[in-house]
């Protein structure tokens, strides 16, 4: 979901912290870093990284191509390798069952068990393609605030733990209070009455 | 700043009054809106609206669904004394539509769709449309950073105790 889809969910962020100087070079070496690795015909099960918004399974962030006006445009990409139980099951009974066999013995060892659950899980990692899933992010610099096109809570989690590795700048997600805090430009003396207000009910 | 988590649930009943505040100004006080966006034409109850009652032993949750979601099934939960936990609404300013979800407690937005834009033809232009994107999505979240702003001050100010309070109260007994 994105950008560009006919109907889209947004959380917001403020940004904390500025960048000195060389913006977008370092905005560039920061989404590069941490560029989407594909993880296809490997053993590793997840991926998360930056992927460029106009190409997302092509990412490429030289020559300024994330910036879009006052924004940099780019999008997060989680990729991940889904194994039902029910496969996962099929294929450790006939290892488990060719093991037996082979050692001519009618049980494995717990160790055993666990090693063969690791060689099936491993083999079908390295046979099924990732799933991508990707989730777009308009940050406007100048006024520190970010648009990330998703309410899921995962994606969100990934995106502020990635986006502080990369940039060095903290994301402040907007719910109810930072919001209050924030946007309603308060005194000292209303932030402490923010602070303090409890729910009031509208009927007795 | 409070602990994130702390202030997250600690604070989740001001998006919701928010929420209940914002159905009584769609209701009876559209002028209001009209000072916070100069093209502003309309703010409208959309397809959907949640209530949850939390004073009773088990929270209660009710949802309305339809064109133009049920004033009276609505009112009744608020003299039950629930609150709106989700409002999709209908903006209009200027010859522009926008619909969305709003949730209480996080203020996240879904079920957006803003007016149509042009696809783009070629790559060169793929900057102006996301852009114009870009743009209609901020239209909307801008009205509503200054819309919480106001209704934040309203909230702890005497004012709210007092005569706001009074007149939602009157709105819900008499609606």
């Amino acid at each position: 979901m994105g950008i560009s889809s006919s109907t889209v969910s947004i959380t917001q962020y403020t940004v904390q912290g500025k960048l000195n100087s060389q913006v977008i070079d370092t905005v560039a070496d920061g989404l590069t870093k941490h560029t989407i690795v594909d993880i296809d015909q490997q053993v590793i099960d997840r991926a998360v990284g930056w992927t460029s918004f106009d190409k997302p399974f092509q990412p490429d962030f030289s020559g300024s191509s994330f910036v879009y006006g006052n924004y940099f445009v780019f999008s997060l990409r989680i990729d991940k390798k889904n194994i039902t139980a029910k496969v996962l099951k099929k294929h450790y009974t006939v290892e488990a069952a060719r093991r037996m066999s082979e050692s001519g013995r009618d049980y494995l060892s717990k160790t055993e068990k666990k090693l063969v659950k690791d060689h099936v899980q491993n083999a079908l990692f390295l046979r099924i393609p990732a799933t991508p899933n990707v989730y777009d992010v308009a940050w406007n610099f100048e006024g520190s605030s970010l648009c990330f096109f998703t309410n899921l809570k995962a994606a969100n989690e990934e995106l502020e733990t990635l986006f502080s590795k990369s940039f060095r700048l903290s994301l402040i997600r907007i719910f109810p209070y930072t919001a209050a805090d924030i946007y309603s430009n308060l005194k000292d003396s209303q932030r402490d009455d923010l602070r303090n207000i409890s729910p009031a009910p509208f009927v007795n | 700043m409070l602990d994130v988590a702390v202030a997250y649930n600690r604070y989740k009943f001001l998006g919701e009054e928010f929420l209940t505040w914002l159905w009584y100004v769609i209701e009876k006080n559209q002028n209001l809106l009209k000072s916070f966006d100069p093209d502003f034409v309309g703010l409208e109850v959309g397809n959907r609206i949640v209530f949850e009652n939390r004073r009773k032993e088990s929270a209660e949750r009710i949802t309305i669904k339809g064109e133009g979601a049920g004033l009276e099934e609505g009112v009744l939960a608020l003299k039950n004394g629930a609150l709106v936990t989700e409002l999709n609404m209908v903006y209009r300013s200027a010859e522009l539509v926008w619909q969305f979800t709003l949730k209480g407690e996080s203020l996240n937005i879904s079920s957006l769709s803003i007016p149509q834009t042009d696809l783009p033809e070629s790559e060169e232009d793929l900057e102006g449309y996301v852009l114009e994107k870009l743009f209609l999505y901020d239209k909307l979240l801008q009205f509503f950073k200054i819309l919480f702003g106001h209704f934040v001050k309203l909230r702890i100010s005497n004012n709210w105790h007092g005569k706001e309070t009074a007149s939602i109260r009157k709105w819900i007994q008499s609606s």
